[in-house]
C-alpha cells in the first residue's frame, strides 16, 4: 500500500538530505542561526538530520549587539540543549566605531552584519555556512541554488551559478572558496509556522502578542527594547500589544499591533493578513528594487 | 482583490472560524512540483504571476509595488503586468526576458506547488533540464496565435528525456483568437502528431488565458465547447509519482556513517525507491554482505516502516561494511554495478567535453572519476535528428560511451532518476559541465578481465634492488626539460639504477604519430605515455618522462594511476619569456608568426603544477646542479646509505 507524505515530510526530508550531504563533503562546516524562527526550524532539522549525534557542526551567531534581549537568552539555551558548540562574532571595527541602527544607516548592517559575516568564516575558515533563508522571501532568492557557490572574496555572481539538478548537489570547491548553503530553500512562511506547531519547537516569544512600550516612527512601529533607544523630541514609549513576524535588530525591526498570543493564531493572523513578511525590514528598501540582489552580490547572506 | 473571488481559493472563511481545522486540513496536503515551459512571448511569467495572485501569494505591499512597476516598465498598459512578479533579478528586468531558473510557491486546497520558471531561450537549455530534474509535471506553453514552434518541440523533447510522466498542454492567450474552437483543435493535432514521434503518450490540453484568468481555476463562460478541467483542478488532482517509487525493490544511497559511541552505528540516507521495515534482509552493495535491519532511528522515536522520499537512519544485525557511497538494497533484488555504460548527456559548460579527459562523476552519494567517449551522435533538439559529432557543446544532448575508474552501482535512469541521473563536475574548475543519465551498462567491461601475473611488481622491483617510480618532467617548450632529464638518466645509470627515459619528441615519432596538437590529440598523447610508463614502473623501473603536459587534469590521471609516492612532479619552472628567448628549436618563433597553431604559452594555455614534488628554477640553477638536485632527492630518500 502506498504511503503519501505530506508536503511537510517531504520538506523535511529533503533539507535533512541536504544537511547530511554538507556533512559528508564539507571540510568544516558551520550552520549560521541569526535565533528567528526560520534558524529554530533548521536547527531542529540539525537535530533529526543527525540524532542520535548532536550536529557535527558549531553554530555561528553574527552578533550586532543590537539584537533584541529575548533573542539573546534564547539563542544560548538552544545551543545547550542541542550540544552544539555557539560561536558569537561581533565585528571589532563596528564595536569599536560604535556603529549603531540610529546614526548609521545603511552601515550598520554593512558593517556588523555583511563584513562581519565575512570576518568572522574567514577568522575560523568555514568552507560551508547553512542559512535560513527561504525562496518565498524575496525575489532574487528565488533564484538562487540550493549550494550557492562564493568566491574567495565572498561574492555572488547570480549569472555563473552551477547547475542543480536531481538532489545532486556539487560541493567542489577551490581552497578560500566557500559555499553558502540553504537547507529550507523550499519552505513557504506557512510551512514554518506550521513546523514549529506540529514538532513544539522553541521560538522567541517575541513572536507572540503582549503589550510592549513602543514608539512609532518613520512609518514603523519601533520596540524600546532597552536604554539605548535614543527618544527623538516629543517621543515618549506607549505600551500597545504587538508582535514581530520577522526579527532583526530591534531598532530596525517594525512590529504589527496584534492580539494574537498562540500559535494558532499568529498563523491565523498571518495567513489573513494582507503585507508580506520582510514589509517589517528596513533593509530590503535601501537602494530600491534590486536592494537584496545588491547586498547579496556584496556578500550579505 | 476584489474580482478573485474563487471558491478554490475561498479557505478565508475556515482560517477565520477555525484555525486549527484549516491547519489541520493544510498539513495533510501533498506535494506536487512542476515546471512551466514555453517561448518568449508565451505568456509563462504572466501565468505564474497568475497562480501566485489568485492563490493570494501575493501581499498588499507586493502589489503596490507590483502596479508601480506595471506603469513604470510594464508591457500591459495601465494594467497589472503579472510577469513583473516572477522576473526576479534585476539584469532580467532590464532585458525583459527570464534568464534563469527560479522557483515560485503556492497552495490550493488540496495541494502544495513548488513551480520552477524556466526560460525559453535557445541557449538556456541547460537551465530547462535542471528545472524539470525535480519535477513531476510539466506545463508546456503555447501562444494560441502561434500554434506548435520550434521552441514547444524542444521543451516537449526535453520534458521526456528527464522522465516527466505527466504533460499539460495549454494553449495560452486565447483570448487573442477569440476563443477559437477551431484554432485550439488544430493546435492539440499538430502537437498530438509530435508527441507521438518523440514517445509521448498522454498530455492533457487545455485552453486558456493567463492574462485573463480563463480555465486556470474556474471554467470559463468564453470557451463553453471545454469540459475538460481546469488547471488548477488538474494540478490538485493529477497522481504524484512516489506511487511508483514506493513500488519498486528497496535502494538507499549512504550519505553518512552516524557513530556518536561505539554503542550506536547508523547509516543515513534519503530512501530512493521501495520501502524499509526493521526485521527486513538487507544487501549492502558493491561489497554484496547482507543483513537484517534492527532499527529505523529518528529524533521522535523509532519508526516501523520507511517510505522511498524520507530521509532515515538504519541499524543492522552485523557489524558489516557500509560507508558513503555505499547503496542499500532490497537482499533478494540488488541492483548492478558497472563501469562501463551508454549514457546520456546534456553539456551545460562554456567548454566544450573534451573526449577521454576525465571529470567527476557524481552519481546518487557515489564520485568517482570518470571519462566520456566521444559521442555516438548529438541530437537537433529541434527536428529530432540525430547528428554526428566529435565533441559536446553548450546545450549539446549526445549519446556517448562513459568509462568509470571503478564499478558504481547503478539502475537505468528509466528505472530510477537517483541511481541514474549524474553529473559531471570538472576537476580544475569545479563547475558542474553536464548532466547525464545512464541508460544501460556496456558488457565489455565484464568480458575483458585482468590476467594474473606469477611475477608481481614487486617481485620486478625486488630483482632490480630498486624502488620503481615515474619522474614526471612537465613545463614549457624550451623550458630545459629534455636537457635535465637526460643528464639524470645518466646520473642514475652511473649509479647502476635501471632507467628508461621517454622524450616527448621521440614518442610522437612512433607510438603518437597519429596524434597532432588540439587540446584533445594532447590528452590522448598523455594517456597513452602514461599506461606506457605504468607498465614499466610495473617492470621495476625508474620512467623519466620529459612531455610539456600542459594541463593539470591529465598529470594527475597519471599520477592516479600510479601507487601512491611512485609519481615524483618535476616542474622546471622557466618563464614564457624566458623559454621564448632561448627558443631552442626555432618554434616560439614560428608560432608567433602564426605558423604552428595551439602552441603552449602562445596560443595554448600552460597549467602550472600547484604542488609539485621537486621545482626546479632554471634561472638559478644550470642543469648539472639541478640534475643533481633530483638525483639527490631520488636516490637520497630510498637508500639513504648510498
Amino acid at each position: 500500500m502506498t504511503r503519501t507524505l505530506t508536503h511537510l515530510e517531504r520538506l523535511e526530508a529533503e533539507s535533512i538530505h541536504i544537511m547530511r550531504e554538507v556533512a559528508a563533503e564539507a571540510e568544516k562546516p558551520v550552520m549560521l542561526y541569526s535565533v528567528g524562527k526560520d534558524s529554530a526550524v533548521m536547527l531542529h532539522l540539525a537535530r533529526k538530520a543527525f540524532y542520535p549525534s548532536p550536529p557535527p557542526f558549531p553554530l555561528l551567531h553574527v552578533d550586532t549587539t543590537w539584537k533584541f534581549k529575548a533573542m539573546y537568552e534564547l539563542r544560548n539555551r538552544m545551543a545547550e540543549e542541542s550540544s552544539m558548540e555557539l560561536l558569537v562574532y561581533q565585528n571589532p571595527e563596528a564595536k569599536e566605531r560604535g556603529i549603531n541602527p540610529f546614526d548609521h544607516g545603511p552601515l550598520h548592517t554593512d558593517m556588523w552584519k555583511t563584513e562581519g559575516l565575512k570576518q568572522a568564516l574567514n577568522l575560523y575558515g568555514f568552507d560551508v555556512a547553512f542559512g535560513g533563508a527561504r525562496r518565498d522571501e524575496e525575489k532574487s532568492r528565488a533564484k538562487e541554488r540550493i549550494f550557492s557557490f562564493r568566491t574567495a572574496s565572498h561574492g555572488w555572481d547570480p549569472k555563473n551559478q552551477r547547475p542543480e539538478l536531481w538532489n545532486l548537489y556539487n560541493a567542489k570547491k577551490a581552497k578560500g572558496e566557500s559555499i553558502r548553503v540553504f537547507p529550507i530553500s523550499n519552505w513557504t512562511e506557512l510551512d514554518i509556522w506550521q513546523y514549529i506547531q506540529l514538532n513544539r519547537i522553541p521560538i522567541v516569544p517575541l513572536y507572540f502578542a503582549e503589550p510592549r512600550p513602543t514608539v512609532e516612527r518613520d512609518g514603523l512601529l519601533l520596540m524600546v527594547d532597552d536604554e539605548r533607544f535614543p527618544l527623538r523630541p516629543g517621543e515618549e514609549p506607549v505600551m500597545r500589544s504587538i508582535r514581530f513576524r520577522t526579527l532583526g535588530c530591534y531598532p530596525l525591526t517594525g512590529a504589527v499591533e496584534s492580539e494574537a498570543s498562540t500559535l494558532s493564531e499568529v498563523i491565523q493572523e498571518m495567513l489573513l493578513t494582507t503585507t508580506s513578511e520582510r514589509q517589517g525590514r528596513i533593509i530590503d528598501k535601501d537602494g530600491g528594487a534590486a536592494s537584496m540582489e545588491k547586498k547579496k552580490q556584496e556578500g550579505y547572506f | 482583490m476584489s474580482d478573485i473571488a474563487d471558491p478554490i481559493y475561498q479557505t478565508d472563511a475556515l482560517i477565520a472560524q477555525d484555525i486549527d481545522a484549516y491547519l489541520d486540513q493544510h498539513q495533510h496536503k501533498s506535494l506536487l512540483r512542476f515546471i512551466t515551459c514555453g517561448s518568449v512571448d508565451d505568456g509563462k511569467s504572466t501565468l505564474i504571476g497568475r497562480l501566485l495572485y489568485d492563490s493570494k501569494m501575493i501581499f498588499e505591499d507586493q502589489l503596490a509595488a507590483l502596479e508601480a512597476d506595471s506603469k513604470r516598465v510594464g508591457t500591459q498598459g495601465q494594467e497589472i503586468d503579472f510577469a513583473l512578479l516572477v522576473d526576479g533579478l534585476a539584469a532580467e528586468r532590464e532585458q525583459g526576458i527570464t534568464i534563469d531558473v527560479a522557483y515560485r510557491f503556492f497552495t490550493t486546497e488540496k495541494r502544495k506547488f513548488i513551480v520552477a520558471d524556466t526560460p525559453g531561450h535557445e541557449q538556456y537549455t541547460r537551465n530547462m533540464v535542471t528545472g524539470a530534474s525535480t519535477a513531476d509535471l510539466a506545463v508546456i506553453l503555447i501562444d494560441a496565435r502561434k500554434g506548435v514552434l520550434t521552441q514547444t518541440r524542444r521543451h516537449s523533447y526535453l520534458a521526456k528525456l528527464v522522465g516527466i510522466r505527466h504533460i499539460v498542454l495549454a494553449v495560452n492567450k486565447m483570448d487573442l483568437v477569440g476563443y477559437d474552437r477551431a484554432v485550439f483543435d488544430k493546435i492539440v493535432e499538430d502537437y498530438a502528431a509530435f508527441a507521438k514521434e518523440i514517445g509521448i503518450e498522454q498530455f492533457v490540453p487545455m485552453p486558456i488565458s493567463g492574462f485573463k484568468g480563463d480555465n486556470i481555476t474556474t471554467l470559463s463562460a468564453n470557451t463553453p465547447w471545454y469540459q475538460g478541467p481546469t488547471l488548477v483542478e488538474y494540478l490538485e488532482t493529477v497522481e504524484v509519482d512516489n506511487s511508483t517509487a514506493q513500488a519498486r525493490p528497496f535502494r538507499m544511497p549512504v550519505q553518512w556513517v552516524n557513530r556518536p559511541n561505539l554503542d550506536f552505528r547508523g547509516f543515513s540516507g534519503l530512501i530512493a525507491s521501495g520501502t524499509v521495515k526493521p526485521g527486513e534482509e538487507v544487501r549492502v552493495l558493491p561489497s554484496g554482505k547482507t543483513s537484517k535491519v534492527t532499527r529505523i532511528v529518528a529524533l521522535d522515536g523509532d519508526l516501523d516502516e520507511a517510505v522511498a522520499g524520507q530521509s532515515v537512519t538504519l541499524c543492522f544485525a552485523d557489524e558489516i561494511d557500509c560507508s558513503r557511497g555505499d547503496v542499500i538494497a532490497a537482499a533478494d533484488s540488488p541492483p548492478p554495478a558497472a563501469d562501463q555504460f551508454e549514457s546520456t548527456v546534456v553539456w551545460m559548460s562554456d567548454e566544450a567535453l573534451i573526449p577521454g579527459r576525465a571529470y567527476w562523476l557524481k552519481i546518487g552519494t557515489q564520485t568517482v572519476s570518470a571519462t566520456v567517449q566521444p559521442p555516438k551522435y548529438v541530437v537537433n533538439v529541434n527536428t529530432m535528428e540525430h547528428l554526428a559529432a566529435k565533441t559536446l557543446e553548450l546545450n549539446a544532448i549526445g549519446v556517448a560511451e562513459l568509462t568509470t575508474d571503478k564499478a558504481i552501482v547503478f539502475e537505468p535512469y528509466a528505472d530510477n532518476r537517483t541511481l541514474g541521473g549524474f553529473i559531471l563536475i570538472d576537476k580544475i574548475t569545479n563547475s558542474t559541465v553536464a548532466a547525464g543519465m545512464l541508460n544501460f551498462s556496456l558488457r565489455r567491461a565484464q568480458n575483458v578481465h585482468w590476467q594474473a601475473v606469477d611475477v608481481s611488481r614487486e617481485a620486478h622491483a625486488a630483482q632490480k634492488g630498486q624502488q620503481p617510480a615515474v619522474l614526471w618532467f612537465t613545463g614549457l617548450s624550451g623550458s630545459g626539460k629534455s636537457t635535465i632529464a637526460n643528464i639524470v638518466e645518466k646520473k642514475l645509470f652511473a649509479l647502476g639504477r635501471h632507467s628508461f627515459l621517454l622524450d616527448g619528441d621521440n614518442v610522437r615519432h612512433g607510438l603518437n604519430k597519429d596524434l597532432g596538437f588540439t587540446e584533445a590529440d594532447r590528452i590522448e598523447n598523455i594517456r597513452r605515455v602514461g599506461e606506457v610508463t605504468k607498465l614499466m614502473a610495473d617492470a621495476g623501473l625508474i620512467v623519466i618522462t620529459a612531455f610539456i603536459s600542459p594541463f593539470r587534469a591529465e598529470r594527475d590521471m597519471v599520477r592516479a594511476m600510479l601507487p601512491a609516492g611512485e609519481f615524483i612532479e618535476i616542474f622546471v619552472d622557466t618563464p614564457l619569456a624566458e623559454a621564448e628567448r632561448r627558443d631552442v628549436k626555432g618554434l616560439y618563433k614560428k608560432a608567433r608568426a602564426g605558423e604552428l597553431k595551439n602552441f603552449t604559452g602562445i596560443d595554448s594555455p600552460y597549467e602550472p603544477p600547484e604542488k609539485p614534488e621537486i621545482r626546479i628554477d632554471t634561472q638559478a640553477l644550470t642543469p648539472e646542479q639541478a640534475a643533481d638536485l633530483i638525483v639527490e632527492r631520488i636516490v637520497g630518500v630510498w637508500s639513504p646509505d648510498l
